[in-house]
């Protein structure tokens, strides 16, 4: 054999075990047992998941378009899909989400749910693009998965078919999505635990449930959100205008809280956009998770990252 | 000579309606500026930052009433919108969606006249007025204002 073969093998081979590697790499995850043993063993209360529900905003995406701050609140609650995120990498539509066995997830178990959330990871064992959060829901509690799920089990069926995202080859390859993972999923938070308990209770609430990283923080050249601008605006996704910094460098706590319950700013503009539908939803929160939410955003202001 | 003279004149008419659209602009900001000056009065009284003050509160009421009713004439120009204008959040589905736009202007009105009928009763009322005024405003921006 000569050096030419030889080569070209050990070429193939190679090429072989890259192609292991990245087949490796990209395989859908499957839940921890501790994390299976927590979902089972909690003892879940849809009161509890309702607080999650609101702090998790799951309405401002997959609630039916057009929905209006003076929406009644039931229309938040059918999860029917159909608003359209539009991004660099094509148009995301979300999907129907409702207690509906097929147009919906109703026919799902509770460590399906858990898997959808925490790993972006279908039942089908496909992945997620993470248009849909689970890059933050990923610092999700088995607890509060449990009891969102419980929650779940209250809310309306729909029969709304789901519509299909508009792609463009290859990210139409869910597989790649397991190199995006291993490149981007960080289960861990982003800010080092606060010492005040509001601050660490509210960086939960940010980084895990309200997933304000995911706007307000900008991406890199792949889509996956640049850390070390952690919360410091970024261009909106959908092309107009600014997604601004938080928190505004002039806003005290209880200007954020009263943003956050009332939708005014402290000069009296009032919210729009996007943010609309969020502040809908922390409206709807025990005033102690506006105040938490704060503590986190006033101490991240201060932090030396800034 | 000639060449020079064409250029500017076709510089000038390119520039007359965007000096014109910037004056709209600034116009319609004024007019946003001023209903939230006047919302925060209403709104810190509500939100227990300042004492309620029925004098007060009745003032800024009837301000934002007669704010609302201001003929919004040569505010709106075409091209104005912030894909074609500098210095401006106004979308464009303002004009491609004007019906909406003008309906959801219409709530304004009515909130605001709601507003100055209960502002100097007391504060319970103000608060109940409150959210009606904020929810038309919301309701616009979230659709025809970019973040």
């Amino acid at each position: 054999m000569g050096w030419l073969a030889r080569t070209g093998l050990a070429g193939a081979a190679l090429a072989g075990l890259g192609l292991a590697a990245v087949w490796g790499v990209s395989l859908p995850a499957t839940l921890p047992q501790p994390v299976r043993t927590a979902l089972a063993t909690h003892a879940a209360s849809p009161e509890a998941g309702e607080r999650i529900f609101w702090a998790a905003g799951c309405a401002g995406c997959h609630a039916a378009p057009g929905l209006t701050m003076q929406s009644p609140v039931a229309e938040r609650l059918v999860l029917s899909g159909g608003r359209r995120l539009v991004s660099d990498f094509g148009t995301f539509v979300a999907p129907n989400i409702s207690t509906h066995p097929e147009a919906g997830i109703g026919a799902w178990r509770l460590d399906q749910f858990a898997a959808a959330l925490l790993l972006g990871v279908a039942p089908d064992g496909s992945h997620y693009y993470p248009a849909f959060p689970w890059t933050s829901y990923a610092r999700m509690t088995p607890a509060d998965v449990a009891d969102l799920w419980a929650f779940w089990q209250t809310l309306p069926a729909d029969a709304t078919p789901s519509v299909d995202h508009e792609l463009a080859f290859p990210l139409t390859l869910r597989r790649g999505i397991g190199l995006w993972k291993a490149l981007h999923l960080n289960p861990g938070f982003v800010i080092p635990a606060p010492a005040d308990p509001a601050a660490l209770r509210g960086r939960y609430l940010v980084e895990a449930l309200a997933h304000c990283g995911e706007c307000h923080t900008p991406r890199d050249a792949t889509g996956g959100l640049d850390a070390a601008r952690w919360l410091q605006g970024a261009p909106n996704p959908s092309g107009q205008g600014r997604i601004p910094p938080i928190p505004h460098p002039a806003w005290s706590a209880e200007d954020i809280e009263a943003y956050l319950f009332s939708g005014f700013t402290p000069a009296f503009d009032v919210v729009g956009g996007s943010m609309a539908d969020v502040v809908a939803h922390m409206a709807r929160l025990p005033a102690q998770d506006r105040a938490d939410i704060a503590a986190y955003l006033i101490a991240l202001r201060a932090s030396p990252s800034r | 000579m000639f060449r020079t003279l064409a250029a500017a004149s076709l510089a000038l008419a390119i520039a007359a309606p965007v000096l014109a659209n910037e004056g709209a602009i600034k116009a319609r900001q004024g007019q946003f500026q001023m209903l939230a000056l006047n919302l925060s009065v209403l709104g810190g009284m509500a939100q227990g930052r300042v004492p309620y003050d029925a004098a007060r509160a009745q003032e800024a009421a009837d301000n934002l009433f007669h704010l609302t009713r201001n003929s919004q004439l040569g505010m709106w120009p075409e091209g104005s919108d912030n894909a074609a204008a500098a210095g401006t959040r106004a979308l464009p589905v303002i004009w491609s969606n004007n019906a909406d736009f003008l309906a959801n202007y219409a709530a304004l009105q009515t909130a605001a006249a709601a507003m100055q009928a209960a502002a100097g009763t007391d504060l319970a009322a103000l608060q109940g007025a409150l959210g009606a005024v904020g929810g038309t405003c919301q309701t616009c921006h979230q659709g025809f204002r970019a973040p």
